[in-house]
């Protein structure tokens, strides 16, 4: 009995490449209509996963079943439900991108009316009719990434993997990306992405599962996650970085935790929700000047390293399915 | 639920489709060809250089004047050209390798193999382009054809079976390259003392004696002979045999080899 709620079910997943254990026993299920967020590091193994999803790879041990489908044994059908966009599965750049979209289209079985059709479509869609005519070569980063996107979704796929959709993307480009994620979800969509931005996987992701050394350390929804972690702290600005000293130390008279240091920001623990009016009323007995006063929930980026003990950006291996073996 | 599908089976429809894809795939990189026209350049002006360069350069110090020499050369620089075009198909192979664009395809519900067939078929049409230009500017630089049209057939037939089976070692060469640049490199010099170290531009007299008998097995002497056979007469069966034979074992050698480099490189991740 397979459960129709489950649109990717990943069981004691293992791939290795030569001596790299690029996966070693990853477990994880996707709902039917959600974003899963799979988050992680360089060298995580968050592409491995992705390619053995898309049938791209096989695993070495562990099943995987997409759509209701053996990504081994029927792969073929696999291939009929999915859609990929990665940093590695691309577009042919000698091509324009509505040549792309009919390519792709036409090999799905298309007639040429259709493919043409749909290629238009896609091209409104992705805001790209300017460009059709264009080889993708010359499209911007943003214009690639939309192209590679569209190329995805050309069979109109129950499921969609994004790698790394948004890396090496100026913020106006992700945003606008992001937009069109949340379209493809609204409609109905399931989407499986891997990202290195915990902020992207905080604003797309229903569920984010962490992946390190191929492992998943953690797994839930974003807020789950940050609770994980604990307790909100307090946050000051400083106006005038000589003053740092005398705030800390008045942090520390209030708060009874040394803060923690940042440049012309400071906070500390805030487990008191009286903390911010004895911090406020002392500041206001000494007469130092603070930017800002504010209580922030942990970031994805303090889950992170509380779990691992680094931070996401420290680990400068290659990615999982790029070691070579 | 039950799964009311049947057990999985060549979703892809099968002979038929994939033969589609293959020729979809074809399509795309010719399409290439419109938006680079220096590639097409690259397999229609350079054979043509070569041939003129060659022709009245050479012609005369080597076959006492031009229109003798054109009746020796032509057939020649066919055979060279097409020894060259196979590197487009390490070349296209490679560049899709590396660019992602063979994950895209292999990510498709198509035939397995229509990705690299697509390439090879390609490549093919290109070799045909290039056959049929030399024979143009050929005849209209006043190569007299010694036999018949179907002597002419024959000879695009039988260079474009040799081209298939040399497309195998520069698919090897495109799979187990770095980059398409490394595939070029590779490709040309590997191919220039082939194509060079024939009688293609040279009768093989004047060589030296150990030279000679190098000159008797490559390939492309046999080929190059086969093709003078069938365009300006003279024996045919031989060497049109030998390139055969030679067809069959470098695809015998290098069709599974390829095939087996390209999985291995797929499943490096």
């Amino acid at each position: 009995m397979r459960r129709m709620s489950e649109a990717i079910h990943v069981e004691e997943l293992h791939r290795s490449f030569g001596a790299t254990r690029a996966l070693a026993g990853v477990d994880l299920s996707v709902r039917r209509g959600s974003v899963l967020g799979l988050l992680g590091p360089n060298g995580a193994g968050k592409t491995t996963m992705v390619r053995i999803l898309a049938t791209l790879l096989r695993p070495d041990a562990g099943r995987a079943v997409v759509g209701g489908h053996d990504v081994v044994s029927q792969a073929q059908r696999v291939r009929q439900l999915v859609g990929l966009t990665g940093q590695y599965a691309s577009v042919d750049e000698k091509l324009t991108g509505r040549e792309n979209l009919v390519l792709i289209a036409r090999l799905l079985g298309q007639s040429r009316a259709a493919a043409r059709a749909r290629a238009d479509e896609l091209l409104r869609e992705f805001e790209l009719e300017h460009a059709a005519a264009r080889a993708a070569k010359h499209y911007s980063g943003g214009m690639r990434r939309r192209l590679d996107l569209a190329a995805s979704l050309v069979g109109r796929p129950e499921i969609l993997f994004l790698d790394e959709p948004t890396t090496g993307l100026d913020p106006r480009a992700r945003l606008s990306l992001w937009q069109l994620v949340r379209r493809l979800v609204a409609a109905g969509t399931t989407v499986l992405l891997t990202t290195q931005y915990l902020e992207e996987a905080d604003a797309l992701a229903d569920e984010i599962v962490m992946l390190d050394h191929g492992r998943v350390i953690a797994a839930g929804t974003a807020d789950q996650l940050k609770a994980r972690v604990g307790a909100r702290s307090l946050v000051l600005s400083l106006t005038d970085e000589s003053q740092l000293p005398a705030v800390a130390a008045l942090l520390e008279a209030a708060g009874g935790q040394p803060p923690q240091v940042n440049g012309r920001q400071i906070s500390v623990p805030a487990c008191d929700a009286g903390l911010l009016r004895a911090v406020v009323r002392r500041l206001d007995e000494s007469g130092l000047k603070v930017d800002e006063i504010a209580l922030r929930s942990p970031s994805l980026d303090d889950v992170f390293l509380a779990l691992t003990g680094h931070a996401t950006g420290e680990d400068g291996g290659e990615d999982g399915g790029y070691v070579p073996g | 639920m039950v799964d009311m599908s049947p057990a999985d089976g060549p979703a892809d429809g099968g002979l038929l489709a994939g033969l589609r894809q293959t020729g979809t795939l074809a399509w795309r990189t010719l399409l290439q060809i419109r938006h680079n026209p220096w590639e097409l350049g690259d397999f229609s002006i350079q054979p043509v250089l070569f041939l003129l360069l060659f022709l009245f350069v050479f012609g005369g110090a080597i076959a006492g004047s031009t229109a003798d020499y054109l009746q020796f050369i032509l057939p020649g620089v066919i055979v060279m050209n097409m020894v060259f075009v196979t590197v487009y198909v390490g070349h296209g192979l490679n560049t899709d390798l590396t660019k992602g664009m063979f994950d895209r395809l292999r990510a498709l519900p198509i035939a397995r193999w229509a990705p690299l067939a697509g390439r090879i078929v390609a490549d093919l049409v290109k070799q045909a382009w290039s056959i049929i230009l030399l024979l143009g500017v050929g005849f209209l630089l006043g190569f007299r054809l010694g036999t018949s049209p179907l002597g002419l057939l024959g000879m695009a037939l039988l260079v474009l079976t040799v081209a298939l089976a040399m497309s195998w070692i520069m698919v090897l060469v495109g799979v187990l390259a770095r980059d398409p640049e490394h595939v070029q490199l590779f490709g040309f010099t590997a191919l220039f003392p082939v194509t060079f170290v024939s009688n293609v531009f040279v009768p093989v007299e004047t060589m030296p004696g150990w030279l000679q008998v190098v000159v008797a097995v490559n390939p492309v002497s046999q080929l190059a002979d086969a093709a003078r056979g069938l365009l300006v007469g003279g024996p045919v069966l031989g060497p049109a045999l030998w390139s055969l034979a030679w067809a069959l074992g470098i695809t015998a050698v290098f069709a599974p080899l390829s095939v087996r480099a390209l999985n291995r490189r797929l499943a490096r991740g």
